[in-house]
């Protein structure tokens, strides 16, 4: 019986060293490509599971691309728990992100607050070996949205002036809406704004656009790059407390990335703002146009492709 | 594993099952929810499901389509259907109704199906009419499987009826979701280990009342 339990456990550890010391990046390059690249110069690109995080990563390619570099692209890797441990082990080298919830993922009681101050507690949250370049203007985080006529109704352009609203108001969001910092009980506490929530699991998508503009909501919770809210004339409630984290696009790069290929992704940091950003998420969502075409598209309209 | 511990300990935890919000209330919308969806589907399925398995007719389109409608991602029916009529209860609704209406046609029409045709001929040469022949022989001898669907559909509905917090309705759904969406896994395992219990007991209440039925028709 002793025998028995021994011989399980030794090929339990057997597989679990298995699993640990294998690295499924490259386990898939093997499996495509004879020279796995990242390891003969080539830079590794990854991105979120998210549409408009994977054009961001395809611009810095094809800009890292056009400055000489060989690019291999790993996109659409999902939750944050996978990719970060694979860019701390330099299996990637350039991650679009956003600065808000990355530093949340390193520190998660960091009390930062405005975009200048989140920014510079990232780059010291950041484990060695991994460096935030210079944060966009254009951000991608949850906001209050409402209606322009319901705006207008009630002379409301911050999330505080919401408190002035004589009516009982409720807010489309996630379920998680009602636990986060920012959330019902952030917004009472922060702005004394009384909202009941209905939980709306789309993540700020056509359900919680459609409950906001039929009216069975006043206020929803929408992500500030959605083009929903340009193309449905829906204000932004100003944030004037910071309650919610900046989450300002910020590329992460490792140190395999060398001045150059950091300068020219800077480059693009410079011009990507809230703006550009709808602009992208738009063109993308209106032509279905894959996230490589999207992104050429954008910088040869900003001239930086030759 | 110990998420599993603290999923029993939040379910032992008064507090958590108290308020609007607590496991109590949101237990009892969510067996309102699958009541009415079950209704509702009886409602169009019963008399439905009666008449194919009397009449003999339009059986391969109840059956064909029955099983069409069963491939549908419930999710899906739910989504498509808030587009149209908005968040709230109809979509979720519209969505239950159409995963248990499959179950309940099924089991009626196999219901009066399976009442042996010499009884049924028995009955007719003793002067009954067709009402009378559904209404008296195949409906009581077929009311073992008649039940059998509404139990299948019992709990599929009531698995089903989590999503109903998706598109801004109540119900387990809604600390199912809250947990997902927060991590916080020991709070979806308490609403998955609730909404189990629920099935478990509405499957043993149908299990006692088919027994009960078959031991009072002389069947066991």
């Amino acid at each position: 019986m002793k025998r028995i339990s021994a011989a399980t456990a030794g090929l339990a550890l057997l597989t679990l060293s298995a699993c640990g010391g294998g690295d499924p990046l490259e386990t898939d390059d093997n499996g495509e490509d004879a020279s796995p690249a990242g390891e003969n110069g080539a830079l590794v690109v990854g991105s979120q599971q998210y549409y408009s995080n994977t054009i961001i990563a395809e611009i810095y390619a094809q800009v890292l691309e056009q400055e000489g570099y060989e690019i291999q692209r790993e996109y659409e890797i999902g939750q944050r728990e996978v990719y970060i441990p694979e860019l701390e082990a330099g299996a990637i080298d350039v991650f679009p992100e956003y600065t808000g919830n990355l530093l949340d993922y390193f520190d998660p009681d960091n009390e930062s607050g405005e975009a200048d101050a989140v920014h510079a507690d990232l780059g010291e949250a950041l484990p060695e070996g991994l460096q935030a370049l210079d944060y966009a203007e254009a951000t991608d985080q949850d906001s209050y949205v409402v209606t322009e006529e319901f705006a207008q109704e009630h002379d409301l352009s911050t999330v505080a002036d919401l408190a002035e609203v004589d009516e009982d108001l409720s807010i489309a969001a996630n379920a998680e809406f009602e636990t986060r910092p920012y959330g019902i009980e952030g917004l009472a506490e922060t702005y004394g704004v009384e909202l009941d929530l209905v939980p709306v699991e789309d993540s700020g998508g056509p359900l919680t656009l459609g409950a906001l503009l039929d009216g069975e909501v006043e206020v929803a919770n929408i992500y500030s790059a959605d083009p929903a809210i340009e193309d449905n004339d829906l204000i932004i409630l100003e944030d004037t407390e910071s309650l919610v984290l900046p989450q300002n696009v910020v590329p992460i790069v490792s140190e395999s990335v060398d001045d150059a290929a950091r300068d020219a992704i800077n480059e693009v940091q410079a011009v990507l703002d809230q703006q550009e950003l709808l602009d992208i998420n738009s063109h993308s969502q209106s032509t279905q146009d894959s996230p490589a075409d999207v992104a050429q598209w954008w910088l040869e309209d900003q001239g930086m492709l030759d | 594993m110990n998420h599993l511990i603290e999923a029993f300990e939040v379910l032992l935890d008064p507090d958590a099952w108290s308020g609007p919000g607590g496991f109590g209330a949101r237990m009892i919308e969510h067996l309102w929810y699958t009541a009415l969806a079950l209704l509702i589907s009886a409602a169009i399925a019963l008399p439905v499901g009666l008449i194919v398995g009397h009449t003999g007719r339009w059986r391969a389109l109840a059956v064909i389509s029955s099983g069409m409608v069963r491939a549908l991602p419930t999710l899906g029916v739910i989504t498509l259907a808030a587009l149209f009529v908005g968040i709230g209860l109809t979509a979720p609704m519209i969505s239950f109704v159409v995963l248990a209406v499959p179950s309940i046609l099924a089991g009626a029409y196999a219901g009066v199906e399976s009442v042996s045709p010499a009884t049924k001929d028995a009955a007719k040469a003793q002067g009954m009419s067709g009402w009378q022949v559904l209404l008296r022989v195949e409906i009581p001898l077929g009311l073992p499987l008649i039940i059998g669907g509404l139990r299948n559909a019992t709990l599929q509905v009531v698995a089903t009826a989590t999503l109903a917090a998706y598109v801004g309705a109540g119900g387990l759904g809604r600390q199912l979701f809250l947990g997902l969406r927060t991590q916080d896994y020991p709070l979806m395992l308490a609403a998955s280990i609730a909404v189990i219990l629920l099935a478990i007991i509405l499957d043993a209440l149908f299990e006692l009342s088919q027994r009960l039925l078959r031991r009072r028709m002389g069947l066991v």
